[in-house]
Protein backbone atom coordinates (compact mmCIF):
# COMPACT_ATOMS: atom_id res chain seq x y z
CA UNK A 1 0.00 0.00 0.00
CA UNK A 2 1.18 3.33 -1.17
CA UNK A 3 1.34 5.54 2.28
CA UNK A 4 0.66 9.18 2.34
CA UNK A 5 0.07 11.99 5.00
CA UNK A 6 -1.93 15.31 4.68
CA UNK A 7 -1.34 18.75 6.58
CA UNK A 8 -4.50 20.40 7.03
CA UNK A 9 -3.99 24.13 7.77
CA UNK A 10 -6.22 23.88 11.05
CA UNK A 11 -6.94 27.75 11.45
CA UNK A 12 -8.72 27.67 7.32
CA UNK A 13 -10.57 24.85 8.24
CA UNK A 14 -13.92 25.26 8.91
CA UNK A 15 -15.21 21.59 9.47
CA UNK A 16 -17.20 21.23 6.56
CA UNK A 17 -16.60 17.94 6.58
CA UNK A 18 -16.37 17.12 3.02
CA UNK A 19 -13.25 15.78 2.98
CA UNK A 20 -14.04 13.35 5.60
CA UNK A 21 -16.80 11.96 3.30
CA UNK A 22 -14.41 11.48 0.19
CA UNK A 23 -11.84 9.81 1.88
CA UNK A 24 -11.63 6.33 0.78
CA UNK A 25 -9.15 5.61 3.36
CA UNK A 26 -12.03 6.57 6.31
CA UNK A 27 -8.51 8.27 7.46
CA UNK A 28 -9.84 12.00 8.54
CA UNK A 29 -11.81 12.72 11.57
CA UNK A 30 -12.38 16.35 13.14
CA UNK A 31 -10.60 17.57 16.16
CA UNK A 32 -11.89 17.91 19.52
CA UNK A 33 -10.25 21.27 20.11
CA UNK A 34 -11.61 24.08 17.88
CA UNK A 35 -9.77 26.51 16.07
CA UNK A 36 -9.77 30.15 16.52
CA UNK A 37 -12.77 30.55 13.83
CA UNK A 38 -14.55 28.55 16.62
CA UNK A 39 -14.50 25.32 14.20
CA UNK A 40 -13.52 21.48 14.77
CA UNK A 41 -10.98 21.38 12.22
CA UNK A 42 -10.11 18.28 10.28
CA UNK A 43 -7.78 15.92 11.39
CA UNK A 44 -6.25 12.25 10.57
CA UNK A 45 -7.49 9.56 12.94
CA UNK A 46 -5.78 6.69 11.37
CA UNK A 47 -2.29 5.44 10.08
CA UNK A 48 -3.67 4.74 6.97
CA UNK A 49 -3.45 7.25 4.41
CA UNK A 50 -2.14 6.80 0.94
CA UNK A 51 -1.94 10.11 -0.41
CA UNK A 52 -4.94 9.65 -3.24
CA UNK A 53 -5.25 13.84 -2.77
CA UNK A 54 -9.55 12.81 -2.85
CA UNK A 55 -9.67 15.24 0.55
CA UNK A 56 -7.71 18.17 -0.84
CA UNK A 57 -9.73 18.06 -4.34
CA UNK A 58 -13.14 18.45 -2.59
CA UNK A 59 -12.09 21.29 0.04
CA UNK A 60 -13.68 24.31 -0.63
CA UNK A 61 -11.15 26.32 1.66
CA UNK A 62 -7.79 24.63 -0.23
CA UNK A 63 -6.94 23.52 3.50
CA UNK A 64 -5.22 20.48 2.88
CA UNK A 65 -1.71 19.88 1.11
CA UNK A 66 -0.88 16.04 0.50
CA UNK A 67 2.07 14.56 0.77
CA UNK A 68 3.03 11.02 -0.87
CA UNK A 69 5.99 8.63 -0.24
CA UNK A 70 8.07 9.05 -3.70
CA UNK A 71 8.10 6.05 -5.62
CA UNK A 72 12.01 5.76 -5.25
CA UNK A 73 12.40 5.92 -1.94
CA UNK A 74 12.43 2.11 -0.74
CA UNK A 75 15.11 1.43 -3.58
CA UNK A 76 16.95 4.81 -2.74
CA UNK A 77 19.73 3.34 -0.06
CA UNK A 78 20.96 0.54 -3.10
CA UNK A 79 20.87 3.99 -5.96
CA UNK A 80 23.53 5.76 -3.51
CA UNK A 81 25.58 3.07 -3.65
CA UNK A 82 25.61 2.30 -6.76
CA UNK A 83 26.23 6.00 -7.42
CA UNK A 84 29.38 6.16 -5.08
CA UNK A 85 30.65 2.92 -6.84
CA UNK A 86 30.31 4.77 -10.58
CA UNK B 1 -0.73 8.59 13.25
CA UNK B 2 1.42 8.43 10.72
CA UNK B 3 0.84 12.42 10.21
CA UNK B 4 4.57 13.54 10.09
CA UNK B 5 6.20 14.11 6.71
CA UNK B 6 9.74 12.97 6.20
CA UNK B 7 12.19 13.45 3.75
CA UNK B 8 10.85 10.33 1.93
CA UNK B 9 7.60 12.26 0.96
CA UNK B 10 7.01 14.48 -1.65
CA UNK B 11 3.90 17.04 -1.54
CA UNK B 12 1.28 15.68 -4.59
CA UNK B 13 -1.07 18.36 -4.11
CA UNK B 14 -0.60 21.37 -2.91
CA UNK B 15 -3.08 24.87 -3.08
CA UNK B 16 -2.64 26.84 -6.50
CA UNK B 17 -0.03 29.88 -6.13
CA UNK B 18 -3.04 32.09 -7.71
CA UNK B 19 -4.94 31.95 -5.20
CA UNK B 20 -4.43 34.28 -2.39
CA UNK B 21 -4.05 33.24 0.96
CA UNK B 22 -7.00 35.23 1.98
CA UNK B 23 -9.21 33.14 4.26
CA UNK B 24 -12.79 33.00 1.92
CA UNK B 25 -15.62 34.49 3.71
CA UNK B 26 -17.62 31.51 2.26
CA UNK B 27 -20.03 29.22 4.83
CA UNK B 28 -18.31 26.06 5.58
CA UNK B 29 -18.65 23.30 2.57
CA UNK B 30 -19.75 26.32 -0.14
CA UNK B 31 -18.97 25.06 -3.95
CA UNK B 32 -17.85 28.41 -4.63
CA UNK B 33 -14.26 27.91 -2.93
CA UNK B 34 -13.53 24.62 -5.29
CA UNK B 35 -14.37 26.33 -8.16
CA UNK B 36 -12.26 28.95 -7.81
CA UNK B 37 -9.32 27.01 -6.99
CA UNK B 38 -10.10 24.69 -10.28
CA UNK B 39 -9.85 27.93 -12.00
CA UNK B 40 -6.82 29.34 -10.85
CA UNK B 41 -5.18 25.79 -10.61
CA UNK B 42 -5.61 25.74 -14.31
CA UNK B 43 -4.97 29.68 -14.97
CA UNK B 44 -1.12 28.40 -12.76
CA UNK B 45 -0.90 25.25 -14.83
CA UNK B 46 -1.15 27.06 -17.98
CA UNK B 47 1.20 30.28 -16.92
CA UNK B 48 -0.70 32.88 -17.88
CA UNK B 49 -1.57 34.50 -14.68
CA UNK B 50 0.19 38.01 -15.84
CA UNK B 51 -2.27 37.45 -19.20
CA UNK B 52 -5.60 36.99 -17.49
CA UNK B 53 -8.16 39.41 -16.26
CA UNK B 54 -11.31 37.78 -14.43
CA UNK B 55 -14.62 40.12 -13.94
CA UNK B 56 -16.49 39.01 -10.53
CA UNK B 57 -20.32 39.16 -9.60
CA UNK B 58 -22.88 40.53 -7.58
CA UNK B 59 -23.75 37.53 -5.38
CA UNK B 60 -21.90 35.70 -2.62
CA UNK B 61 -18.43 35.70 -4.78
CA UNK B 62 -18.42 39.47 -5.14
CA UNK B 63 -14.94 39.57 -2.92
CA UNK B 64 -13.73 36.68 -5.78
CA UNK B 65 -10.87 39.36 -6.58
CA UNK B 66 -9.63 38.88 -2.74
CA UNK B 67 -8.38 35.30 -3.60
CA UNK B 68 -8.14 35.07 -7.14
CA UNK B 69 -4.58 36.55 -7.66
CA UNK B 70 -5.03 37.71 -11.04
CA UNK B 71 -6.60 41.21 -12.78
CA UNK B 72 -10.07 41.83 -11.83
CA UNK B 73 -12.91 43.86 -12.15
CA UNK B 74 -16.02 43.88 -10.32
CA UNK B 75 -19.28 44.28 -11.94
CA UNK B 76 -22.74 45.84 -11.53
CA UNK B 77 -25.02 43.01 -10.95
CA UNK B 78 -26.16 40.73 -13.80
CA UNK B 79 -23.45 42.85 -15.89
CA UNK B 80 -20.34 40.45 -15.69
CA UNK B 81 -20.09 39.27 -19.17
CA UNK B 82 -21.03 42.69 -20.58
CA UNK B 83 -18.13 43.99 -18.73
CA UNK B 84 -15.98 40.81 -19.94
CA UNK B 85 -16.83 41.74 -23.37
CA UNK B 86 -15.34 45.14 -23.14
CA UNK B 87 -12.28 43.33 -21.63
CA UNK B 88 -11.54 41.56 -24.30
CA UNK B 89 -12.38 43.89 -26.79
CA UNK B 90 -9.59 46.53 -25.84
CA UNK B 91 -7.04 43.68 -24.69
CA UNK B 92 -7.78 41.08 -27.12
CA UNK B 93 -4.40 39.16 -26.43
CA UNK B 94 -5.78 38.63 -22.31
CA UNK B 95 -7.53 35.12 -21.29
CA UNK B 96 -10.96 36.82 -20.07
CA UNK B 97 -13.69 34.94 -17.36
CA UNK B 98 -16.96 35.97 -16.09
CA UNK B 99 -17.71 34.51 -12.74
CA UNK B 100 -21.28 34.54 -11.58
CA UNK B 101 -24.19 32.74 -9.62
CA UNK B 102 -27.60 32.09 -10.55
CA UNK B 103 -29.17 34.69 -9.56
CA UNK B 104 -26.96 37.05 -11.46
CA UNK B 105 -26.72 35.45 -14.44
CA UNK B 106 -29.80 34.06 -14.86
CA UNK B 107 -32.28 37.21 -13.55
CA UNK B 108 -30.91 40.29 -13.29
CA UNK B 109 -28.33 39.47 -16.32
CA UNK B 110 -30.14 37.44 -18.25
CA UNK B 111 -30.05 39.99 -21.73
CA UNK B 112 -26.48 40.90 -21.01
CA UNK B 113 -25.87 36.57 -20.75
CA UNK B 114 -27.86 35.92 -24.09
CA UNK B 115 -26.42 39.11 -26.02
CA UNK B 116 -22.94 38.40 -24.78
CA UNK B 117 -22.75 34.62 -26.05
CA UNK B 118 -24.93 35.60 -29.11
CA UNK B 119 -21.75 37.91 -30.35
CA UNK B 120 -19.39 34.34 -29.66
CA UNK B 121 -17.44 36.68 -27.52
CA UNK B 122 -14.22 35.37 -26.63
CA UNK B 123 -14.03 34.86 -23.35
CA UNK B 124 -14.74 32.22 -20.57
CA UNK B 125 -17.86 32.17 -18.97
CA UNK B 126 -18.22 30.29 -15.26
CA UNK B 127 -22.04 30.05 -13.70
CA UNK B 128 -22.09 28.62 -10.33
CA UNK B 129 -25.78 27.33 -10.21
CA UNK B 130 -26.61 26.93 -6.61
CA UNK B 131 -30.53 26.91 -7.52
CA UNK B 132 -31.39 30.17 -5.14
CA UNK B 133 -30.10 33.75 -4.01
CA UNK B 134 -27.61 32.82 -1.44
CA UNK B 135 -26.16 36.25 -0.71
CA UNK B 136 -29.21 37.75 0.12
CA UNK B 137 -31.11 35.58 2.23
CA UNK B 138 -32.30 32.59 0.22
CA UNK B 139 -34.45 33.90 -1.77
CA UNK B 140 -36.01 31.70 -4.69
CA UNK B 141 -33.95 32.48 -8.02
CA UNK B 142 -34.91 31.55 -11.60
CA UNK B 143 -33.37 27.55 -11.36
CA UNK B 144 -34.95 26.98 -8.05
CA UNK B 145 -36.39 23.60 -8.51
CA UNK B 146 -40.17 23.24 -8.48
CA UNK B 147 -41.69 22.88 -4.66
CA UNK B 148 -38.15 24.09 -3.34
CA UNK B 149 -38.45 25.70 -0.23
CA UNK B 150 -36.56 29.06 -0.28
CA UNK B 151 -37.42 32.40 1.77
CA UNK B 152 -39.53 33.87 -0.87
CA UNK B 153 -41.00 29.99 -1.84
CA UNK B 154 -42.05 29.38 2.11
CA UNK B 155 -44.78 26.51 0.43
CA UNK B 156 -42.35 25.63 -2.74
CA UNK B 157 -41.78 27.14 -5.93
CA UNK B 158 -45.12 27.20 -8.18
CA UNK B 159 -44.31 26.60 -12.11
CA UNK B 160 -47.99 27.56 -12.76
CA UNK B 161 -47.43 31.31 -10.92
CA UNK B 162 -43.66 31.98 -11.48
CA UNK B 163 -42.86 29.42 -14.51
CA UNK B 164 -40.08 26.60 -14.89
CA UNK B 165 -36.83 26.12 -13.38
CA UNK B 166 -34.74 28.18 -16.19
CA UNK B 167 -32.31 25.93 -18.23
CA UNK B 168 -30.45 28.77 -19.33
CA UNK B 169 -27.50 26.99 -20.12
CA UNK B 170 -29.29 24.68 -22.63
CA UNK B 171 -31.00 27.64 -24.38
CA UNK B 172 -28.04 29.64 -25.08
CA UNK B 173 -26.02 26.37 -26.75
CA UNK B 174 -28.36 27.19 -28.75
CA UNK B 175 -26.61 30.19 -30.03
CA UNK B 176 -24.05 30.20 -33.14
CA UNK B 177 -21.87 32.17 -31.00
CA UNK B 178 -21.38 29.84 -27.77
CA UNK B 179 -18.52 27.64 -29.04
CA UNK B 180 -18.42 25.18 -25.76
CA UNK B 181 -21.08 24.65 -23.36
CA UNK B 182 -20.77 22.47 -20.92
CA UNK B 183 -22.08 21.24 -17.12
CA UNK B 184 -20.03 20.31 -13.87
CA UNK B 185 -20.02 20.19 -10.31
CA UNK B 186 -17.62 19.75 -7.92
CA UNK B 187 -19.05 18.26 -5.39
CA UNK B 188 -16.48 14.65 -5.88
CA UNK B 189 -12.71 14.57 -6.42
CA UNK B 190 -13.79 13.08 -10.45
CA UNK B 191 -16.12 15.81 -10.76
CA UNK B 192 -13.32 17.88 -9.69
CA UNK B 193 -10.71 16.81 -12.05
CA UNK B 194 -13.84 16.83 -15.06
CA UNK B 195 -14.36 20.58 -14.26
CA UNK B 196 -10.80 21.30 -14.36
CA UNK B 197 -10.15 20.00 -18.05
CA UNK B 198 -13.35 21.81 -19.15
CA UNK B 199 -11.87 25.31 -17.83
CA UNK B 200 -8.66 23.95 -19.69
CA UNK B 201 -10.15 23.71 -22.92
CA UNK B 202 -12.11 26.39 -22.85
CA UNK B 203 -8.80 29.12 -22.48
CA UNK B 204 -7.40 26.39 -25.36
CA UNK B 205 -10.41 27.93 -26.98
CA UNK B 206 -9.73 31.74 -26.21
CA UNK B 207 -6.32 31.48 -27.96
CA UNK B 208 -7.92 30.35 -31.12
CA UNK B 209 -10.62 32.91 -30.91
CA UNK B 210 -13.37 30.41 -31.25
CA UNK B 211 -16.33 32.21 -29.37
CA UNK B 212 -18.30 31.78 -26.01
CA UNK B 213 -17.12 28.89 -23.87
CA UNK B 214 -19.99 28.54 -21.19
CA UNK B 215 -19.56 26.22 -17.75
CA UNK B 216 -22.22 25.62 -15.56
CA UNK B 217 -21.13 24.61 -12.54
CA UNK B 218 -24.23 22.79 -10.54
CA UNK B 219 -23.62 23.80 -6.65
CA UNK B 220 -24.82 24.05 -3.11
CA UNK B 221 -25.63 26.42 -1.01
CA UNK B 222 -25.67 25.07 2.88
CA UNK B 223 -26.90 27.86 4.36
CA UNK B 224 -29.28 29.05 1.62
CA UNK B 225 -30.65 25.35 1.58
CA UNK B 226 -30.59 24.98 5.50
CA UNK B 227 -28.60 21.63 5.22
CA UNK B 228 -24.94 20.37 6.74
CA UNK B 229 -22.33 20.74 3.52
CA UNK B 230 -22.70 16.57 2.99
CA UNK B 231 -26.24 16.64 3.05
CA UNK B 232 -26.65 19.70 0.50
CA UNK B 233 -24.21 17.58 -2.26
CA UNK B 234 -26.53 14.55 -1.52
CA UNK B 235 -29.34 16.70 -2.15
CA UNK B 236 -28.03 18.16 -5.06
CA UNK B 237 -27.25 15.06 -6.65
CA UNK B 238 -30.51 14.06 -6.12
CA UNK B 239 -32.80 16.87 -7.04
CA UNK B 240 -30.55 19.18 -9.28
CA UNK B 241 -29.27 16.55 -11.25
CA UNK B 242 -32.34 15.23 -12.60
CA UNK B 243 -33.12 19.06 -13.66
CA UNK B 244 -29.68 20.51 -14.59
CA UNK B 245 -27.52 16.80 -15.42
CA UNK B 246 -23.92 17.27 -15.46
CA UNK B 247 -21.95 16.54 -19.40
CA UNK B 248 -21.59 17.97 -22.12
CA UNK B 249 -24.09 20.31 -23.95
CA UNK B 250 -22.22 21.63 -27.25
CA UNK B 251 -19.02 20.41 -27.73
CA UNK B 252 -17.00 21.39 -30.99
CA UNK B 253 -15.81 18.77 -33.55
CA UNK B 254 -12.00 19.94 -32.76
CA UNK B 255 -12.53 19.28 -28.95
CA UNK B 256 -13.76 15.65 -29.28
C1 LIG C 1 -29.26 46.06 -8.77
C2 LIG C 1 -29.29 45.09 -7.62
N1 LIG C 1 -30.40 44.41 -7.38
C3 LIG C 1 -30.45 43.52 -6.35
C4 LIG C 1 -29.35 43.34 -5.57
C5 LIG C 1 -29.41 42.36 -4.41
N2 LIG C 1 -28.68 41.13 -4.67
C6 LIG C 1 -27.42 40.97 -4.26
S1 LIG C 1 -26.81 39.46 -4.62
C7 LIG C 1 -28.27 38.99 -5.33
C8 LIG C 1 -28.47 37.62 -5.90
C9 LIG C 1 -27.31 36.71 -5.72
O1 LIG C 1 -27.60 35.41 -6.11
P1 LIG C 1 -26.66 34.57 -7.04
O2 LIG C 1 -26.25 35.36 -8.21
O3 LIG C 1 -27.35 33.28 -7.30
O4 LIG C 1 -25.34 34.36 -6.18
P2 LIG C 1 -25.06 33.41 -4.92
O5 LIG C 1 -25.00 34.32 -3.76
O6 LIG C 1 -26.17 32.40 -4.83
O7 LIG C 1 -23.75 32.79 -5.24
C10 LIG C 1 -29.21 40.02 -5.26
C11 LIG C 1 -30.57 39.91 -5.77
C12 LIG C 1 -28.19 44.09 -5.85
N3 LIG C 1 -27.07 43.95 -5.13
N4 LIG C 1 -28.19 44.96 -6.87
S1 LIG D 1 -5.11 11.82 0.76
FE1 LIG D 1 -6.70 10.28 0.32
S2 LIG D 1 -6.36 8.69 1.86
FE2 LIG D 1 -5.23 10.50 2.57
S3 LIG D 1 -6.66 11.56 3.94
FE3 LIG D 1 -6.91 12.45 1.89
S4 LIG D 1 -8.59 11.30 0.98
FE4 LIG D 1 -7.87 10.10 2.73
S1 LIG E 1 -12.92 19.93 3.45
FE1 LIG E 1 -11.41 21.50 4.06
S2 LIG E 1 -12.58 23.00 5.26
FE2 LIG E 1 -13.84 21.15 5.10
S3 LIG E 1 -13.35 19.97 6.96
FE3 LIG E 1 -11.99 19.21 5.36
S4 LIG E 1 -10.12 20.46 5.56
FE4 LIG E 1 -11.72 21.50 6.70
S1 LIG F 1 -24.89 31.70 1.43
FE1 LIG F 1 -24.77 29.87 0.16
S2 LIG F 1 -23.67 30.48 -1.72
FE2 LIG F 1 -23.31 32.05 -0.15
S3 LIG F 1 -21.37 31.49 0.85
FE3 LIG F 1 -23.04 30.62 2.07
S4 LIG F 1 -23.32 28.56 1.26
FE4 LIG F 1 -22.14 29.70 -0.28
MG1 LIG G 1 -27.08 31.45 -6.46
Amino acid sequence: MISGTIVVASEICKGCELCIASCPQQSLGLSSSINHKGYRFAQLVQDNCTGCTNCALVCPDSAITVYREKKTAKRAPQMVIASHAA
Amino acid sequence: MNSTVNEQMEVVYHKPQTLTDTPMHYCPGCGHGVVHRVLMEVIDEMGIAERTVGVAPVGCSVFAYHYMNVDMQEAAHGRASAVATGVRRVLPDKFVFSYQGDGDLAAIGTGETIHTINRGENILMVFVNNGIYGMTGGQMAPTSLCGMVTSTSPYGRDAAQVGHPLKITEMIAQLPGAYFVARHSVHTPSAVRKLKKAFKASFEAQKEKKGTCFIEVVSNCPSGWKMTPNESNAWMEQHMFPHFPPGDIKVPASMK
